[in-house]
């Protein structure tokens, strides 16, 4: 039986980048805010500090700071077809866990998505014709724009800290920064982070190209710097341990660094840590959550009543929490109909890998967003008249880290795994690897959705997610169109082998390949449609934000954390500024 | 007799005057509460940092019971909430007074210099009748005061009469007539109610003060106090006013940050201190005569093995956050070329932070409060020696070298220290 | 960890901090390891001492194969990686210790892996590992099935009394996963102790294997750094400073 806590004014389930952006926001407004998290409190100091961070077995393999299959995975299948099996190990994408959650471990790379992305069915319909889009291709307008979302993305890059330059500032072009961009209110915060030999040269060759390189925003502060909220960074030591690992020196964005010590230390705000929440409790009339029910270490069950409830996990846990606690219409492919679990999305990705020879580019000195781009084949930056897809990708040479664990699969094409062989090529390989890498997109279809699985509980008894994905067409022409762009310009860039890489036939969980699920919870502005509205307020319960990548009707060319952290603060400034007044729909479906 | 002298002139005092507070203050005293004498008191206990001490871990503030480290044993601070029975709203203003101005209890017991006394002595009674007002306005909570845990004779608290004989000289602060306004405004606090001599002056074999050091630098429950005279290599030499006003304002400034005891001075008292009354210590500091500074050492050549190896565990222990060239990053990792604390000639500072880690202190104005972690399970006696010993010599810095026997002897002495929030 | 002091307020501190990782460690609620939730208001948590610093690793002798099996792991470890004028072999560099010591943790238990039931086997390799054999029982079942394979192959010897280049070829058939091994397929052991393998002469020396960093000389790694801030702007020219673990490296006590 779960005993009752003293009411809040707001619950939030998870405390990670969007969850203490909301907190903080809202605790600013006077509310009385507790934070639910079902990982452990973790610091810089005390828990990623540079005497035990450059540990790559116990961060970069066994996954440390990331939630355990244990605690809670996913089951996954291609197709309705097929019965789902559970992810028993991370593969494809590594999930967060604990205070921090993602913002932790991440590299950092702190895109704004294109101008067209948010409005991409209207787009491409305008330009190609409705009809040109593949029959069962599902993409949606956002239900905001570019514009709506611009002082958000300004406001979390000035918060996170972001290194780059910029391409477009209030409509004039700026050079060296990304030509296709929005136009932005201002520059960046921090200037780019310095080159490495690889992502100069590839910068270098892709210019002479045509193309357009520039620094890739980088969450990894090239200098020291303060940001809005008087929290202090470090600037970046290029140690090289930033994926998957946590930062020790302040100097890589993420709720600890840029958010929580003014955050925890506000009276009227508080978390609970390693307490798991189970379900949203709703009234009577099931168009209002009362609170949340979680349960603690000792297996204690506790209600915390509260008037606004802020779903802030990771974006499919967002949706697997919607899913337990009744909240929305679960979406059902065969009519088409139900909102929840509808649109899902992932990460493509089209490259070349690179092996040169003679090279010296001691990859170790790397930073998470480390890095040099080019967006002239990404999103409809480029005319897609008869090239059979729609789509593309960021396309980079980075420099983020030369764990010598995961480096030891670098080998030319051909080359053994083992034995005398392998090993005398492979400080060779160490020193003379890189690679051309797209970001691709994701369009959402049809018959690719998130549900309830019917056999595999977690720990509590609750189904896991059911994930039903598989690669369409579109994107393997997408990434193989990707990776030929890639390879071209690896030629150029002198490497010895170009081995060009697009996504397989099918979608395997085993290799690692991204973390950017989207979509199942999307925001827009059809409530038939879409689960949230353009405050990521669900359409059903108004007192439920949906706050994450969860809110991508699909994915776009770039990775998701910029667009994430925007849209949290632009749901937090709807809650202080409209909600409160009047606690109702914000927008009448 | 002194004190029985002392006692009654105050006794005297008090009856004669309201005093010229009460002439500024009765214009305010409507209903029985003076808000303009409560303001000034809150801010005075502010400045006194009463809550610090008189306030248990994870107690209630005011409520006593946070045991002091003294060399001789542990002493627990009593309740100041108005609580009549276990803290002093039975106290009249004069008992309060007598406290502040002459250690002596409620009935004239003698209390232990722990309690800084020596210090209160020099604020005014005005003042001091602001600070029981506004103690007066707390909530009043239960507590009883922990006894002491200290030894023989030290227990006797009639022994304390033959210490403030010795140690102990009664008198409010007379300003120096020379110098200006904002100097002795300086003084007044600093050799007052902010008692920075409790923690920067050297003690005695009895706990008293060195008279010839005042301010020199002191250790305390296995912290160093830095010297806060203008020797630029030990003390505040190398520091403006505008440092110092910074540093006790955010907590950090340029060159360094506060952490440990003095993390809690900034934290619960002088961060919130005015920005003119932090000028006014600053330039008491900067301009006062400091005790003579220690000619400073031959630094330990960079060719000698202890240096090599210290210089390997820095350059792969410690460059991420205070750089290669020593200097840190301004105003989050501190600056440890120059630094005061790096080469004083007490090393407690040092051996603690590299074993336990601290944490610099979080204010308003600067609420990052970055920490540097424990290297106990990572770096043994012998290589924090060396580490130390390269600290201390290395970019222009000069000190005596560290031994590991001294690491090891600080390291079997060290306690918890409170962290602030 | 040897030659370090121990000091039991310190160490009561470093628990505390532990119990973070220990949390996640635990796979069902009211674990043994006695995390608790907790309730964190007004304050940024912190204590003298307070860090999770990594496992010590357990010296001498073998935590988890037996006799039989340690000799078969270092005569595989040897041909995964053979020593030669390069530096020394995967069993010179301890990577049959370091497998050892995994299979005895939490990895070999499957501590963190989904381990709920119906398991389906002959699923897609698509799909990611599917046994319900923890690493440590795939090691196990594994390893006895190649010394029944190389005996009855091989004249009755076992896999650790094959010459060099007799073991090479059983490897190589592994790889393409052609003996049959009962219980546990060749070519998922073979990928399995491949990998371990690279993590054990890849991983920092704390954990049993990489001994003097020989995997991290021979491909110019320099170890647990944090800081190439002197380095960037001539990124392509030699490293100077030599590898160091986290515990340290010689340089760091003097007249080393």
């Amino acid at each position: 039986m779960a005993r009752r806590l003293p009411k809040k004014d707001v619950v939030i389930i998870g405390l990670g980048w969007t969850g203490s952006l909301l907190a903080h926001e809202l605790t600013d407004a006077g509310l009385e805010v507790v934070a639910i998290e079902r990982g452990p409190w973790r610091d810089t100091s005390t828990d990623f500090s540079p005497t035990q961070d450059p540990d790559e077995l116990r961060y970069g393999v066994r996954l440390d700071l990331f939630l355990r299959p244990a605690q809670e995975t996913f089951t996954l299948r291609h197709n309705t077809g097929q019965n789902a099996l559970p992810i028993r190990w991370p593969g494809a994408f590594i999930v967060g866990n604990g205070v921090g959650g993602a913002g932790v471990h991440w590299n950092g790379h702190t895109w704004r998505f294109l101008e067209s992305d948010f409005v991409l069915k209207s787009h491409l319909s305008q330009r190609y014709g409705a009809g040109a889009m593949p029959e069962d291709m599902q993409v949606e307008d956002w239900g905001i724009t570019y514009n709506d979302l611009e002082p958000y993305y300004d406001k979390f890059e000035y918060i996170s800290g972001t290194s780059g330059r910029a391409g477009n500032i209030k409509g004039q072009l700026q050079p060296g920064g990304n030509p296709f961009e929005g136009p932005r209110s201002r520059g960046y915060p921090l200037p780019p982070l310095k080159d490495t030999a690889p992502t100069a040269l590839f910068a270098k060759t892709a210019n002479e190209m045509g193309y357009h390189a520039f620094p890739r925003p980088a969450g990894n502060a090239s200098e020291a710097y303060v940001n809005p909220l008087g929290i202090a960074m470090g600037p970046c030591t290029y140690c090289g341990f930033c994926e998957r690992f946590g930062c020790g020196n302040y100097s890589k964005a993420s709720p600890q660094a840029n958010v929580l010590p003014v955050l925890m230390r506000k009276s009227n705000f508080s978390v609970r840590t390693e307490s798991e929440v189970l379900h949203i409790n709703k009234d009577a009339s099931g168009t209002r959550a009362t609170g949340v029910t979680f349960v603690d270490t000792s297996g204690q069950e506790w209600e915390q009543p509260a008037d606004i409830v802020l779903v802030c996990a990771y974006g499919l846990h967002n949706v697997r929490m919607m899913l337990l606690s009744g909240i929305g219409t679960p979406y059902d492919p065969k009519t088409g109909e139900g909102t929840v679990g509808r649109n899902y999305a992932y990460q493509s990705a089209g490259a070349a890998g690179l092996l040169f020879e003679g090279k010296r580019f001691n990859p170790f000195v790397g930073a998470g967003s480390l890095g040099q781009c080019i967006d002239d084949f990404n999103g409809d930056n480029f005319d897609h008249t008869g090239l059979g897809f729609f789509g593309g990708a960021s396309i980079t040479t980075s420099n983020y880290h030369g764990r010598p664990i995961a480096s030891s699969a670098n080998r030319a094409p051909g080359a053994p795994a083992w034995g005398s062989a392998w090993k005398k090529q492979v400080s060779s390989t160490y020193q003379n690897s890189s690679a051309v890498a797209g970001q691709g997109s994701v369009y959402s279809y049809r018959d690719k959705y998130l549900d309830l699985d019917p056999v595999y509980k977690d720990r509590y008894g609750r189904p896991l997610l059911r994930m039903t994905f598989d690669w369409h067409e579109n994107e393997k022409k997408m990434t193989r169109f990707i990776a030929q762009k890639c390879a071209e310009i690896g030629k150029a860039m002198g490497a010895k082998h170009v081995t060009p890489r697009s996504i397989p036939d099918h979608f395997n969980v085993v290799p690692y390949q991204s973390t950017h699920n989207t979509g199942g919870a999307i925001m827009g502005s059809d409530p038939k449609r879409s689960a949230v509205n353009r405050y990521l307020q669900s359409w059903d319960v108004h007192n439920v934000f949906v706050v994450g990548a969860s809110a991508f009707p699909q994915n776009a060319g770039y990775n998701p954390t910029g667009t994430v952290g925007a849209l949290a603060l632009m749901a937090a400034d709807a809650i202080r500024n409209e909600y409160l007044k009047n606690p109702g729909p914000l927008v009448q479906a | 007799m002194t004190r029985a002298l002392s006692l009654k002139t105050i006794a005297l005092g008090l009856a004669l005057t309201g005093g010229s507070t009460a002439a500024l203050s009765t214009v305010a005293l409507a209903d029985g509460q003076d808000f303009v004498t409560i303001e000034k008191g809150q801010y005075l206990a502010t400045a006194g940092d009463c809550i610090s001490c008189h306030t248990a871990p994870g107690g209630k503030p005011f409520a006593g019971g946070r045991g002091i480290m003294t060399p001789f044993g542990v002493i627990y601070t009593p309740n100041i909430t108005p609580d009549r029975e276990t803290g002093i709203g039975a106290w009249t203003a004069d008992q309060f007074v007598a406290s502040m101005q002459h250690g002596v209890g409620k009935d004239g017991e003698l209390l232990y210099p722990a309690f800084p006394y020596p210090f209160y002595t020099k604020v005014k009674r005005d003042d001091l009748v602001a600070i029981k007002a506004y103690l007066d306005t707390l909530d009043p909570v239960r507590s009883e005061a922990k006894p002491n845990g200290l030894p023989f004779p030290l227990n006797i608290r009639t022994a304390l009469m033959g210490w403030n004989m010795l140690f102990f000289t009664p008198g409010e602060f007379k300003p120096d007539p020379a110098k200006s306004e904002e100097f002795n405004r300086g003084a007044y606090l600093v050799e007052g109610l902010a008692h920075c001599g409790a923690c920067h002056t050297p003690k005695n074999m009895l706990g008293g003060d060195k008279s010839d050091k005042v301010l020199a630098g002191g250790v305390l429950d296995e912290w160093t106090a830095p010297n806060l005279g203008g020797d630029l290599r030990t003390g505040l030499g190398g520091w403006s006013t505008a440092d110092i006003v910074e540093y006790l304002k955010t907590g950090r400034n340029a060159k360094s940050a506060a952490s440990g005891p003095m993390a809690e001075v900034v934290y619960y008292s002088t961060q919130h201190m005015t920005d003119a009354d932090l000028k006014a210590m600053a330039v008491y500091l900067k301009e006062r005569a400091p005790s003579p500074a220690v000619p400073a050492p031959k630094p330990v050549p960079a060719e000698d093995p202890v240096m090599k190896a210290g210089l390997a565990v820095y350059q792969d222990n410690c460059s991420a956050c205070h750089v290669s060239n020593g200097q840190g990053i301004a105003r989050l990792f501190p600056d440890l070329k120059g630094s005061a604390v790096v080469q004083a000639d007490e090393v407690e500072t040092l051996v603690r932070i590299v074993v336990q880690g601290t944490r610099a202190a979080a204010t308003k104005t600067a609420p990052t409060g970055p920490g540097m972690p424990a290297f106990d399970w990572k770096l043994n006696d012998v290589q924090t020696a060396a580490l130390l010993t390269y600290i201390r010599n290395a970019w222009g810095n000069a000190a005596a070298p560290v031994t590991a026997d001294q690491v090891k002897s600080i390291r079997g002495r060290l306690t918890d220290t409170a962290a602030t929030p | 960890m040897a030659g370090l002091p121990n000091d039991p307020l310190i160490s009561r501190r470093t628990l505390l901090a532990s119990t973070a990782a220990a949390a996640l460690v635990g796979a069902t609620f009211g674990s043994a390891r006695g995390v608790k939730a907790r309730m964190l208001s007004g304050e940024v948590p912190w204590a003298p001492g307070m860090a999770t610093p990594p496992e010590p690793l357990v010296p001498n002798g073998w935590l988890y194969f037996t006799p039989e099996e340690s000799r078969a792991v270092e005569a595989i470890v040897e041909r995964l990686i053979p020593g030669d004028d390069l530096g020394p072999s995967g069993k010179d560099a301890g990577c049959a210790v370091f497998i050892d010591r995994q299979m005895a943790g939490p990895y070999g238990g499957a501590e963190r892996l989904y381990m709920r039931p119906p398991f389906v086997n002959n699923a897609s390799p698509l799909f990611g590992p599917q046994s319900q054999l923890t690493p440590a029982q795939q090691y196990r079942v594994a390893l006895k099935a190649l010394d029944a394979y190389c005996k009855a192959n091989h004249g009755g010897k076992g896999f650790a009394n094959l010459p060099g280049e007799d073991r090479d070829k059983v490897l190589a058939a592994m790889e393409k996963g052609e003996p049959n091994f009962e219980g546990f397929g060749s070519r998922p052991f073979f990928n399995l102790v491949l990998q371990n393998t690279m993590e054990g002469f890849f991983a920092d020396p704390i954990y049993g294997g990489n001994r003097d960093m020989a995997g991290w000389k021979l491909i110019g790694f320099p170890g647990a750094r944090y800081d190439y801030r002197d380095f960037i702007d001539t990124v392509t020219e030699p490293y100077t400073l030599p590898p160091v673990s986290l515990m340290g490296r010689a340089g760091w006590t003097p007249g080393r």
